[in-house]
């Protein structure tokens, strides 16, 4: 049994987090292709339509990628969770079939118009389309965050004599105090994103010399968005999450920030530091006292619960996993916020296109974005753990009852070995739509 | 409540073979017809433009199954669990190919994901076509055996085949000969469907040909079609009583047969929409006629054990259903309103249109 769970889990995870690499683009990438028409619509100057539709163009291959990567993501809670999809599809199969209903309809038709049917509209008209397309992909996160905020902090359910989750008040499906914070912070980190590789591809241009006029406006949009979208990330949405695992998750808020033992007083916030679950300390700890306390509840002196305050099964069954995701991602929003801060001050000297050695950092500061979304994922998924559904559901009792472990494992390796090949395809086209430039000679 | 939601289940799943059907059915006749470059081009694109909204409907059948019969989601989905991922295989594989051959410009390149794009879409059509075969033919629910139940009774595994390949063992396969024949009326019905679209979209030069394939076609569909009611009686005694006993239920195949009527005189339609609506009833019919034979079953059972599941026994509750109810109504007008939009913008030819590239 402990085989196919570990399949089960493992499948997953390689399939979420490959799927993942392309929303969190297209949701971010979505705002700034809207804000570069509404500049075209406002300023009229080709230059700004022109990087609304070559950012389209790449919006386009990812939308791709994420909907043929997203199919199987719906299908494996069948497949590989029958046991949780039979408990819990009456709660969560509302969000997932709205997602479907409200969001992937209105993408996916109002994209098509947006990249074949500029020339059959008037440019308001295409504004709009574009604006629909955004509308469509954040209502998609909306959906997809309503489904995880339940798994994490269930509400307005009943549990029936057979074991299955019902619905019982839908309105609290979207009012659940988890939903808010976690789609704010989730969706400010796709733009996150977006605005890095734009910021980047417009590094790049300049760098190599070439669509220099296109790579100042990609590099001035990517950096002033990617400030304020660093930010926003900190505070207040990283904080207002924080928050909510402090009071709804205390055993993974004390194995994410990696606190063994409780203190007397106010607890000390680690910066450094690897988990040694054999002597249940931290290894070359760097800490410093009292501040975690005053991040969490404003107090210097409030006691935070350590690990040692659990019972071992309440506790998340990767702890190291668990604190790796979480100080990877603090680190490099940390460094995020830095770099940016820095582009936008030598933006304001007039200083950033000539300043070749930010300007590197800047092109090679793209794929860090991704890492810091995905390990946050890891943080709320790892967090869960040993729940499905917090507190309620454990997840070695969600599995398929009737799949055995040698055809998940068969259903892996073709997962993988798939996705390789996707991802080597998404790599040779993203790059060519970049080598082209937002004007190609030909055509 | 249940039935309300079973009709919308079936109407988003039968709009999902209409419309990704047809962009099977390019790939299958792109794979065997099509010779010359431009009409590759063409036929490809036919196909290329419209399959991820398409494909959005089974997503959205997938939520709805999800949401509205829960049981019936787990069971089938883990049941059927190597045929359905092998499908998600070749659905990502066929959007790979659709993708990538119009990106360099070169015969072999292009050669390679035109082949990849027939070959995935042709065992897409075949494999749906065996799946409805298996939901119609039954399962051993509950894994009996010699009388006592393996797993929990709306519980299954199927192996992809058995060794005897045949549906009247007590422990069928998903491939067996009952199947594999509903799997080459999909892929016939399926070509038809496709040959039409290209027809109604394009200005290829086989045109002209197709009209003739699809005649030959529709007189193969034809004889599968008595064929598989014939085997249906052995497999499935009781398949025609819910006709004789609610006689109303003949629309559905009343719809079907219109259709293969319909498309025996596609050389004398004068306009070529028609003979894509009467593919389009070909594939409602077919679909509706299937569901209609087994209700309110979902799934039969082959054992006399644990009993089939039904619409009853794996929907959720009334107050899930009908809150359900009332965002389904406003997103379908909102759906209805996308399409119409669509329609009117993207409708026509697609080789006259100038999309601004």
């Amino acid at each position: 049994m402990e085989d196919i769970i570990f399949y089960d889990r493992l499948q997953f995870a390689f399939t979420i987090t490959f799927h993942y690499i392309f929303p969190q683009l297209t949701m971010g990438l979505s705002l700034l292709i809207v804000y570069f028409k509404w500049k075209y619509l406002r300023k009229n100057i080709e230059k700004y339509n022109d990087a609304a539709k070559f950012f389209m163009k790449i919006f386009a291959i990812n939308f791709t990628m994420g909907v043929v990567t997203g199919i199987p993501m719906e299908f494996q809670f069948g497949t590989n969770w029958a046991k949780f999809s039979e408990l819990t599809g009456s709660i969560i199969g509302q969000t997932l079939a709205m997602e479907g209903m409200f969001s992937f309809f209105l993408e996916s038709s109002f994209l098509a118009l947006f990249i074949f049917g500029e020339k059959l509209m008037s440019q308001k008209l295409h504004f709009l389309t574009g604006f629909l397309v955004f509308l469509g992909s954040w209502a998609s996160g909306w959906f997809i965050l309503a489904t995880n905020a339940w798994m994490q902090h269930p509400v307005g359910y009943e549990i029936l004599e057979n074991g299955n989750f019902v619905l019982d008040n839908f309105s609290a499906l979207f009012s659940n105090p988890w939903l808010l914070p976690a789609f704010l912070h989730n969706q400010v980190a796709a733009m996150v994103t977006s605005s890095f590789v734009v910021a980047s591809v417009g590094a790049f241009y300049i760098l190599r010399n070439k669509n220099v006029e296109y790579g100042k406006l990609f590099l001035k949009t990517g950096v002033i968005f990617g400030l304020v979208s660093s930010v926003l990330l900190a505070f207040p949405t990283g904080d207002w999450n924080a928050k909510n695992v402090a009071k709804y998750q205390p055993a993974s808020f004390a194995a994410m920030e990696g606190i063994f033992e409780t203190e007397e007083a106010g607890a000390e916030i680690i910066l450094i530091g690897q988990p040694n679950m054999v002597e249940k300390k931290l290894d070359n700890k760097i800490a410093v006292p009292n501040i975690l306390s005053f991040l969490t509840y404003q107090e210097w002196g409030k006691q935070i619960p350590g690990m040692d305050q659990f019972k071992k099964e309440e506790l998340p069954d990767n702890i190291p996993a668990l604190y790796y995701a979480y100080h990877i991602m603090v680190g490099l929003g940390t460094i995020f916020i830095g770099v940016m801060f820095l582009a936008v001050f030598f933006l304001w000297k007039n200083k950033l296109f000539n300043f070749k050695p930010l300007l590197w950092t800047i092109m090679f500061l793209f794929p860090f974005p991704y890492i810091a979304n995905i390990t946050g994922w890891y943080v709320a998924e790892l967090g869960r753990q040993p729940y499905l559904v917090y507190g309620l559901l454990k997840t070695s009792e969600g599995v398929s009852p009737t799949v055995s472990s040698g055809n998940t494992l068969f259903t892996l390796l073709g997962f993988v070995g798939l996705y390789m090949l996707l991802g080597l395809l998404f790599l040779v086209l993203v790059g060519k739509t970049i080598h082209q430039g937002p004007r190609p000679q030909s055509h | 409540m249940e039935i309300f939601w079973f009709i919308i289940v079936s109407v988003v799943l039968v709009m999902f073979f209409i419309l990704d059907g047809y962009d099977f059915g390019v790939g299958i006749i792109h794979l065997f017809l099509a010779k010359k470059d431009k009409d590759k081009e063409v036929i490809a694109k036919s196909a290329g433009l419209f399959w991820d909204s398409n494909e959005v409907w089974l997503v959205a059948a997938g939520g709805m199954l999800f949401m509205a019969f829960p049981t019936f989601y787990a069971s089938v989905f883990s049941g059927f669990y190597l045929p359905l991922i092998i499908v998600l295989w070749l659905i990502v594989f066929r959007a790979i190919s659709l993708e990538f051959r119009s990106q360099f410009n070169y015969q072999m390149w292009k050669d390679m994901w035109d082949k990849a794009f027939g070959i995935s879409s042709l065992l897409l059509a075949l494999f749906f076509g065996i799946a409805l075969g298996n939901i119609v033919r039954g399962v051993n629910l509950g894994g009996v055996e010699n009388g006592v139940s393996s797993y929990e009774g709306h519980y299954f595994f199927l192996p992809l085949w058995n060794s005897s390949f045949s549906p009247l063992t007590e422990h069928p396969g998903v491939i067996d000969w009952f199947t594999i024949i509903i799997g080459l009326i999909t892929m016939v019905t399926l070509a038809i469907h496709g040959a039409n679209w290209i027809v109604l979209k394009t200005n290829s030069t086989i045109n002209h040909r197709l009209k003739k394939v699809v005649f030959k076609l529709n007189i193969i569909l034809a004889i599968l079609t008595l064929f598989s009611l014939g085997i249906w009686q052995v497999v499935n005694s009781n398949s025609l009583d819910n006709f004789i006993d609610k006689s109303y239920l003949i629309i559905f195949p009343i719809i079907y047969f219109t259709g293969l009527i319909g498309l025996f005189f596609i050389k004398k339609l004068k306009k070529e929409i028609h003979a894509f609506i009467f593919s389009t009833l070909l594939i409602l019919g077919g679909i509706t006629s299937s569901l209609a034979s087994m209700f309110p079953v979902i799934l039969p059972s082959t054992n006399t054990i644990n009993e089939s599941l039904t619409i009853y026994n794996t929907a959720t509750t009334e107050y899930g259903l009908s809150v359900a109810l009332n965002w389904g109504i406003v997103g379908f007008i909102l759906l209805f309103v996308y399409m119409i939009i669509q329609k009117r913008l993207m409708g026509g030819k697609i080789d006259k249109m100038d999309y601004g590239h």
